[in-house]
C-alpha cells in the first residue's frame, strides 16, 4: 500500500492526465457525436457551437440546460376533467364508439405533440431521457386507453427525466397509467396480481434472475391496495384491498408496504448497475462494458440515485467518446425520423406523418410493444423495418410515392382493428407529407462556403464512413441524398 | 348455395382426399414448408382446449371455465374453445394433432426470457444468441434455389430467424416488398457490427426479391384483421416458384391478466379462421400435404382463475399441429390439474424440444441433436 501523500501525488497525476485528455476541443466530429447520442440529430450550427468546447464543457452545457417542463404547449385536451373508465361502459354502443374514436385522436395528437417537442425543444437531452424512461417504464394506450394519464405519465417521466430516479420510482408505481397497464389498480389481498411486482423487479430496477418467484409472490402482496380513484383517476390506497401482514422480500421480512418494497429494491447494488447498463446500451454502444458500468454505478449510488451526476459520469467517459464506439448504435425511428427533421431543418406544420412513419418503422410512441419496451438494436432492422426507413428517406429527398411507405409496413393496431383506418392513415400521410420536402438549395447555402464542404456534408450527416461513396462530381444536394441512402446513414 | 359455400365444401372435399388433384402445382423441390404461429403473451391452453370433464377446471374457474356445452367436443374428455369452430372439420379428418402439456424443466415466468427460451431452444438457465431455426438452417442450408430459409410476416421481431446463419426476410406481403427492394443496393463487408447487419439484411432483400413474385389470387377467402391478411401471405408465400422452408406468423394479445372472456374469444376466433382460410388455400395450390402449420407461445396460462376476470402467467400449455401430412388426434397427457406445483401451475409432459425435434427430423430430415444440443424424442404427429 502507497503512503497518504504518495497516494495523493498519483491520484493528482492521474487527475491532470485525466484533465490532459478532455482539454481539447471536442471538434466538428466530437460535436455532432455528443449531439447526436444526446438529442436527435444536430445542425450544422448546432455542431459549430459546440465544436471549440471541451469536453466537461460541452457535457456541463448539456446538463445546464435540461427541463423538468416540455416548451411547447402540450394539447388542450390534458386539463379536460377525467371521464371514467365505467362511463364508456355506460354508453350506447353509438356514443362508446364515438368516444373510442375521439381517445385514437387524442392519442395521436398526443403523439404529435411531443415529436414537436422533440424537435423544438432547447434541451433536447430532456426529451431524450424522456423517452429512455418511457421505454424503460414501457406503458401503452393500447391498454390504459385515456390519453390524459398517458399525458400525465409523459409529464412525470420528464420531470424526473434527469432529476432522482429513486423518486421516478416511486412516483411511477403510483402513476395511474401504470397501475392499469400493469393491472395492479385491481391488486387486492384477497387474490394479489404479480403482474407489477414482478415487472418492477425483472424490468424496473434488478434485472432478470436477481430475485426469485417467492420474491414475486411476497412483494404483490405489498402492493395490494394501490389503486386508482374512478372519478378522477388518480391514485388512491384502498384500505380494504391491503395485506397488512409480513412479506419476506430479498430476504428482509416485515409488514412492508410498497414503497418499502421499492426501497429494499433501491438498496440492492444491482438496481444502479441494471440502470447504468441500460445506459450504455442507450448512448455508448450494444456491449457494455462491466468494469466502466460498476465504477457508473457506483457514481450513480453515491449521488443517492440522482441522475445529473451519473449522466456527467457517462457522457466524459473515455468509452462514450472512444473511436470504437462511434457509428455503433443503430438509430431507432424516433432518431431516424426526428433526427432527419432537425438535422435538415425541414419543419414540417403538421407532424402526424412523423409519427406514422416512426410508428410503421416500429417505434410508436405511447405504444411500445410490451412492458419491455422496445427490443432495439439490431432488432430495428428486418428487411420490412430497412427498407420502409430507406422509402421514407427517398420520399423526403427526392419526393417519390408517399403512399409505398405506409403501404410497406402498416400502423399496427391489433387491439382495435378498425375499418378503413389504414386507408385514412395513407391519405393523411400523403397530403402531410407535401411539406416534409428536403429543401436542397437552401441547406446548401446555409453551410459555409468553403473548400471542404464535401467533407463536412459527410461529417454531418454520418456516424461512419459510408459504403457507397458518392462520386467526386456530386453536387452538395445530389452528395446529401446519396449519403441518407447510404447504409451507414442507420448508424449514429 | 353461395359461391364461398361451394368452395369451402370443395376444399373440404380436397382435403379429405377426395379431389386433391384438381389444382395441384408443385411444391418447390427439396424441403417441406413449416408455418410457425406465435401467440403472442402466453396462450391460455386450458380455455383453448378444454378439459371440460375433469371436475378441477370449473372449480378453478368460476368465471372463465368455458360451460360444457359451448365447448367443440372432439373426445370425451377434451373440446376446443367455440371460436376455434373452424377446426372442427380438420379434427375429423385426422388432420389435427393436439400436443397437450408442452413446457420445460424449471419454467420461468417472464414473457421476455420465456420467449428467449423458446426462440433459442435453450435450457432455462443458458443464453444462445441464435435461434433455433437459425442453426438448423446454419448446419443444414436450404436448397440453393430458394427464396430465403425464412419469412417473418410482420415487422416484429425475428425469434427463431433471429441471429445469423440463415437467410431470413420480414415482409408484410410479397407485392410490397418488391416494391421497395429496389432501394436495396449494398456492397462491401464492415467490421462495425451494427453496419455488418444492415448490409447482410441488404443482401438477403436482393437475393430474394429476384426470387419472389408477386400477389397471387386466391378462391380462399381470408377473414379481415391483421391475422387474416398475415394467413394471406403465408399462402402466397407456400404459391412461390422459389421455396421457402419456414414461414414465421404471429398473433399478438394473448396476456390475459385481466377480463379474459371476450379478448380471449376474440383472438381465437381470429386464429380459427386464419387457420381455415390457409388450409383452403393450400388446398387450392396443392399444397396442404406438403405444409405443416404448428403454433407456440412462451408459456401458458395459471389454472387458477385471478381476480380480475382473467389468468396469470403460467407454465405448460397445448399446442395445434395441423397439415395435410399430419397425423391428427391427442398427444401428450391431459392437464394434470390435480398435480399443480407450488405456484399453482401445470407439470409439463412434452419438452418443447421434442416438440421441435419433430419438425426438424421428421420433417425436414435434419439432425435435431445436432441443433438441439442434446438427443430429444420427435412425437409422432408427422
Amino acid at each position: 500500500m502507497l503512503p497518504k501523500p504518495m497516494k495523493i501525488a498519483a491520484a493528482f497525476a492521474f487527475f491532470s492526465f485525466a484533465c490532459a485528455a478532455h482539454a481539447a476541443p471536442i471538434g466538428y466530429e466530437g460535436a455532432r457525436h455528443l449531439l447526436n447520442r444526446t438529442g436527435f440529430g444536430a445542425t450544422d450550427s448546432e455542431v459549430r457551437q459546440f465544436a471549440p468546447l471541451e469536453r466537461n464543457q460541452a457535457v456541463d452545457r448539456l446538463l445546464a440546460a435540461t427541463r423538468r417542463e416540455p416548451s411547447t404547449q402540450p394539447p388542450e385536451f390534458v386539463d379536460a376533467p377525467f371521464e371514467p373508465f365505467y362511463r364508456l361502459r355506460q354508453m350506447s354502443a353509438e356514443d362508446r364508439m364515438a368516444a373510442r374514436r375521439r381517445l385514437v385522436a387524442e392519442g395521436f395528437e398526443l403523439r404529435a405533440w411531443w415529436v414537436r417537442e422533440m424537435l423544438s425543444t432547447p434541451s433536447p437531452l430532456t426529451e431524450r431521457m424522456t423517452l429512455f424512461w418511457h421505454n424503460h417504464f414501457a406503458t401503452s394506450q393500447q391498454k390504459v386507453r385515456a390519453s390524459q394519464l398517458m399525458y400525465r405519465q409523459n409529464a412525470l417521466l420528464r420531470r424526473e427525466a434527469l432529476g432522482n430516479f429513486a423518486t421516478l420510482l416511486h412516483a411511477v408505481a403510483k402513476d395511474p397509467a401504470m397501475l392499469v397497464y400493469l393491472d395492479n389498480a385491481g391488486n387486492r389481498k384477497q387474490a394479489p396480481n404479480e403482474n407489477f411486482a414482478r415487472e418492477v423487479m425483472e424490468l424496473f430496477t434488478l434485472g432478470e434472475g436477481r430475485y426469485g418467484e417467492q420474491d414475486v409472490k411476497e412483494a404483490a402482496r405489498a402492493f395490494t391496495g394501490w389503486s386508482l380513484d374512478r372519478e378522477t383517476g388518480e391514485f388512491t390506497f384502498r384500505r380494504m384491498w391491503h395485506d397488512y401482514d409480513t412479506k419476506t422480500v430479498l430476504g428482509k421480512s416485515g409488514r412492508w408496504d410498497g414503497d418499502e418494497v421499492l426501497d429494499i429494491l433501491l438498496a440492492r447494488p444491482e438496481a444502479a448497475e441494471f440502470i447504468a447498463a441500460k445506459l450504455w446500451r442507450e448512448f455508448v454502444s450494444p456491449k457494455p462494458d462491466p468494469r466502466e458500468v460498476a465504477r457508473w454505478a457506483g457514481v450513480f449510488r453515491d449521488a443517492r440515485y440522482e441522475m445529473k451526476p451519473l449522466m456527467r459520469a457517462v457522457l466524459t467517459s473515455q468509452a462514450f467518446w472512444s473511436a470504437e464506439n462511434r457509428g455503433a448504435l443503430i438509430k431507432s425511428p424516433v432518431d431516424l425520423v426526428v433526427g432527419t427533421l432537425r438535422t435538415f431543418e425541414i419543419r414540417p406544420v403538421d407532424l402526424r406523418p412523423a409519427v406514422l412513419a416512426a410508428a410503421a418503422l416500429g417505434q410508436n410512441p405511447f405504444s411500445p410493444p410490451n412492458v419491455k419496451g422496445w427490443p432495439g438494436g439490431e432488432a430495428w432492422i428486418n428487411s420490412s423495418t430497412l427498407l420502409g426507413r430507406k422509402q421514407w428517406l427517398d420520399r423526403v429527398f427526392r419526393g417519390s410515392d408517399p403512399a409505398a411507405m405506409t403501404a410497406q409496413a402498416p400502423l399496427r393496431d391489433d387491439a382495435n382493428p378498425q375499418k378503413g383506418r389504414g386507408e385514412r392513415y395513407r391519405r393523411m400521410m400523403e397530403r402531410g407529407m407535401a411539406d416534409y420536402t428536403f429543401d436542397g438549395e437552401r441547406f446548401i447555402r446555409s453551410l459555409p462556403v468553403s473548400a471542404d464542404g464535401a467533407a463536412r456534408v459527410d461529417m454531418l450527416v454520418l456516424a461512419a464512413a459510408s459504403v457507397n461513396p458518392a462520386p467526386e462530381d456530386a453536387d452538395a444536394a445530389e452528395r446529401v441524398r446519396l449519403l441518407v441512402a447510404d447504409p451507414a446513414y442507420q448508424l449514429k | 348455395m353461395e359461391r364461398r359455400d361451394f368452395l369451402k365444401s370443395a376444399a373440404l372435399l380436397a382435403f379429405t382426399g377426395v379431389g386433391g388433384l384438381a389444382r395441384a402445382a408443385a411444391a418447390p423441390q427439396g424441403r417441406k414448408l413449416l408455418v410457425l404461429v406465435e401467440l403472442k403473451g402466453g396462450n391460455d391452453g386450458l380455455n383453448t382446449v378444454v378439459p371440460f370433464a375433469d371436475p378441477r377446471y370449473a372449480q378453478l374457474r368460476p368465471r372463465l371455465a368455458i360451460p360444457r356445452d359451448q365447448v367443440v367436443q372432439l373426445t370425451e374428455a377434451a373440446g376446443l374453445h367455440p371460436s376455434l369452430a373452424p377446426l372442427k372439420p380438420l379434427w375429423d379428418a385426422r388432420q389435427l394433432a393436439i400436443v397437450q402439456g408442452v413446457g420445460y424443466p424449471q419454467p420461468n415466468l417472464s414473457h421476455f426470457r420465456s420467449i428467449e427460451i423458446w426462440d433459442t431452444a435453450s435450457k432455462s438457465d443458458e443464453y444462445l444468441d441464435a435461434g433455433w431455426l437459425s442453426r438448423a438452417f446454419a448446419a443444414s442450408p436450404s436448397p440453393a434455389g430458394f427464396a430465403a430459409d425464412g419469412v417473418v410476416v410482420g415487422p416484429n421481431a425475428m425469434g427463431p430467424l433471429a441471429g445469423h446463419g440463415a437467410r431470413a426476410i420480414a415482409l408484410n406481403n410479397p407485392e410490397q416488398f418488391l416494391r421497395s427492394a429496389r432501394l436495396a443496393r449494398a456492397e462491401g463487408e464492415s467490421r462495425n457490427a451494427a453496419l455488418a447487419h444492415i448490409l447482410s439484411v441488404e443482401r438477403d432483400v436482393m437475393v430474394s426479391a429476384e426470387r419472389l413474385q408477386a400477389r397471387r389470387k386466391f378462391a380462399a377467402e381470408f377473414p379481415r384483421g391483421p391475422f387474416g391478411s398475415a394467413a394471406n401471405t403465408a399462402a402466397q408465400l407456400a404459391a412461390n416458384d422459389a421455396g421457402v422452408a419456414v414461414v414465421r406468423l404471429s398473433l399478438a394479445g394473448f396476456d390475459t391478466h385481466a377480463n379474459q372472456q371476450g379478448t380471449h374469444g376474440a383472438l381465437l376466433k381470429q386464429l380459427g379462421e386464419g387457420f381455415a382460410a390457409l388450409r383452403e388455400a393450400l388446398v387450392e395450390i396443392g399444397r396442404w400435404d406438403s405444409t405443416v402449420i404448428a403454433t407456440y407461445a412462451e408459456f401458458g396460462r395459471r389454472p387458477r382463475e385471478n381476480q380480475s376476470g382473467g389468468t396469470d402467467h403460467g407454465t405448460a400449455s397445448v399446442h395445434l399441429v395441423m397439415g395435410g401430412a399430419v397425423k391428427g388426434g391427442l398427444y401428450g397427457a391431459a392437464p394434470a390439474l390435480d398435480r399443480l406445483d407450488g405456484s399453482g401451475n401445470l407439470p409439463f409432459g412434452v419438452d418443447f424440444r421434442s416438440y421441435y425435434a419433430t419438425f426438424l427430423s421428421r420433417w425436414w430430415g435434419i439432425d435435431s441433436a445436432g441443433v438441439l444440443g442434446a438427443g430429444f424424442r420427435p412425437l409422432e404427429f408427422v
